[in-house]
């Protein structure tokens, strides 16, 4: 059904029907699994780019510039290409480790190289903002280098990093419906396919819905999360 | 016989963008065991600078630093680990561990160091009775009044039975009856464990109440050091300046912080 041939609420209407749903449902399953490994990934590896970064940082562990400058660079490259160009420049890094360019697996690994860097540089700016005087207070207690990193510095910095991971997470979610136009199937997909290219526009609508929902959830569930954990410690 | 600390000819320039900036020029202390040792001084002077080079937070560019003959600028990264067990530090911010409780914070040093759980156990409950924090184990300091932080601050530097502790404007976030109180908590520690305590500290009344001996600080160089009451009652000129000056100073923080409520 489309809005050039048909009223704006019979369109609505149509996009609520089973027979819509039935081919979108499935594929918010592919979205559903592909942000979440995506995420993972990225949580993983995010951290572990943002540890190096503070670790290596004039205030942070250890002054380290032979590290800290080529990384921090090699990570603002990485930023600085567009997701599209990212996906395009996976093709063959994803054919090397699935033996196919195409499909879920291929992709995430471009969503991942993609969102990595950013939330490198979050944990990086979630970690500065830990004041400095409690980093004091655990070296003046004989607190080693692996000490302050993992028993100070990340559990104060937590209810900050969970808020800009809920970013990163939405920011994978729209990158997914982009992933769609590369086969790596999902809601980008259902949209591109059925809205842009056939002009079904009930397609269209449900698929926003879902996104929408999705995206809606993912915030709710980060900010309850953070917030959990501010009341808990008493700071809010 | 050499005191129990011995600062000697203490340097310490900050290399900052506008250039370099001296901090600690020739710094002369020494500190018997067993006192409660004031330093005075302007914000500015050098005061946590040279708290800080104490426990070897900041290394000094030249001079010693003697605790019980050992020269702890001169240690090696595992040494000064070990060392810092027997200096403890409380902050005039609290700088508490946000993350953990009241009993997490005090237990920090001995996590560390991987205590055994019923070691760690009986000695969190003997520091929080000894400061009076066995209600508030299980809180997390975010919902602990100014005073109650503070208490934490010290059950944590105390814990790992530390020799010296150095307090670094640790009542000058605080009211003044608070004020009092930690100073009678610092004092009774220093009585009954015999730890040595270096007060650092902008406020003339704090010195005045706890210490017996003490040092002017100014512009990185000590201007006067001995009996407190002897330099109260006969300063040094410019001590007598900085006297008059320090106490204006504090009564107007008064004035401000109450008018701030
Ligand atoms: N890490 C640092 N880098 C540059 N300058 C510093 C640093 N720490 C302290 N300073 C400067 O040294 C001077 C003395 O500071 P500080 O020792 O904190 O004084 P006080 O505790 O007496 O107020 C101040 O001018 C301060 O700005
Ligand atoms: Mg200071």
């Amino acid at each position: 059904m489309s809005l050039e041939n048909t009223p704006f609420l019979e369109v609505i209407k149509s996009s609520f029907s089973a027979a819509i749903w039935k081919e979108v449902g499935p594929a918010v399953w592919d979205t559903v699994y592909m942000t979440v490994v995506s995420s993972l990934i990225m949580l993983v590896i995010g951290l572990a780019f943002g540890i190096v970064l503070i670790w290596t940082d004039k205030g942070g562990i250890r002054a380290t510039p032979v590290i800290n400058g080529p990384f921090g660079w090699f990570i603002n490259i990485l930023r600085s290409l567009p997701q599209m160009i990212m996906i395009i420049i996976m093709i063959p890094v994803a054919r090397s480790i699935f033996g196919q360019s195409y499909g879920t697996n291929p992709c995430i690994v471009a969503i991942a190289a993609s969102c990595i860097p950013m939330y490198a540089r979050m944990v990086e700016s979630s970690l500065m903002e830990v004041e400095k005087g409690k980093i004091d207070a655990a070296r003046s207690l004989g607190s080693t280098d692996f000490d302050i990193v993992f028993r100070v510095w990340i559990p104060e910095a937590i209810p900050s990093l969970v808020r800009g991971f809920t970013v990163t997470v939405i920011g994978i979610i729209s990158m997914t419906a982009l992933a769609g136009m590369f086969g790596a199937g999902g809601i980008g997909d259902i949209a591109v396919r059925y809205g842009y290219q056939r002009f079904q526009h009930d397609k269209l609508l449900a698929c926003i819905y879902v996104l929408i929902v999705i995206v809606q959830l993912t915030q709710s569930a980060g900010n309850l999360l953070s917030d959990h954990i501010r009341k808990k410690r008493g700071l809010m | 016989m050499a005191d129990y600390i011995e600062i000697h000819d203490l340097n310490k320039t900050f290399q900052t963008r506008t250039g370099p900036l001296p901090v600690l020029n020739g710094i002369d202390l020494s500190i018997k065991k067993g006192e409660i040792f004031g330093i005075i001084g302007f914000s500015g002077a050098g005061k946590s600078t040279l708290a800080r080079c104490v426990n070897g937070l900041e290394i000094p560019d030249a001079g010693s630093i003697e605790v019980n003959g050992r020269d702890v600028t001169k240690l090696s990264k595992q040494e000064m680990l070990e060392e810092r067990r027997h200096i403890g530090m409380v902050f005039q911010n609290f700088n508490l561990f946000e993350a953990k409780t009241v009993y997490e914070n005090i237990a920090y040093s001995l996590r560390i160091r991987h205590e055994k759980k019923s070691i760690v156990d009986e000695k969190v409950k003997e520091v929080a009775e000894l400061v009076g924090l066995t209600e508030k184990l299980d809180a997390y300091p975010g919902g602990l009044s100014g005073g109650q932080k503070q208490r934490v601050g010290i059950a944590r530097a105390l814990i790992g039975e530390p020799d010296v502790l150095i307090s670094d404007e640790a009542t000058s976030a605080l009211d003044p009856q608070t004020t009092l109180q930690i100073l009678d908590l610092l004092r009774s520690i220093n009585k009954e464990k015999g730890i040595t305590i270096l007060m650092i500290t902008h406020e003339l009344d704090a010195i005045k109440y706890s210490c017996d001996r003490m040092a002017v600080l100014e512009g990185g160089k000590i201007i006067e050091q001995g009996k407190v009451v002897d330099i109260f009652h006969n300063p040094h000129s410019r001590t007598g300046e900085l006297f008059t000056k320090v106490f204006f100073q504090f009564q107007n923080d008064e004035f401000q912080s109450g008018a701030g409520i």
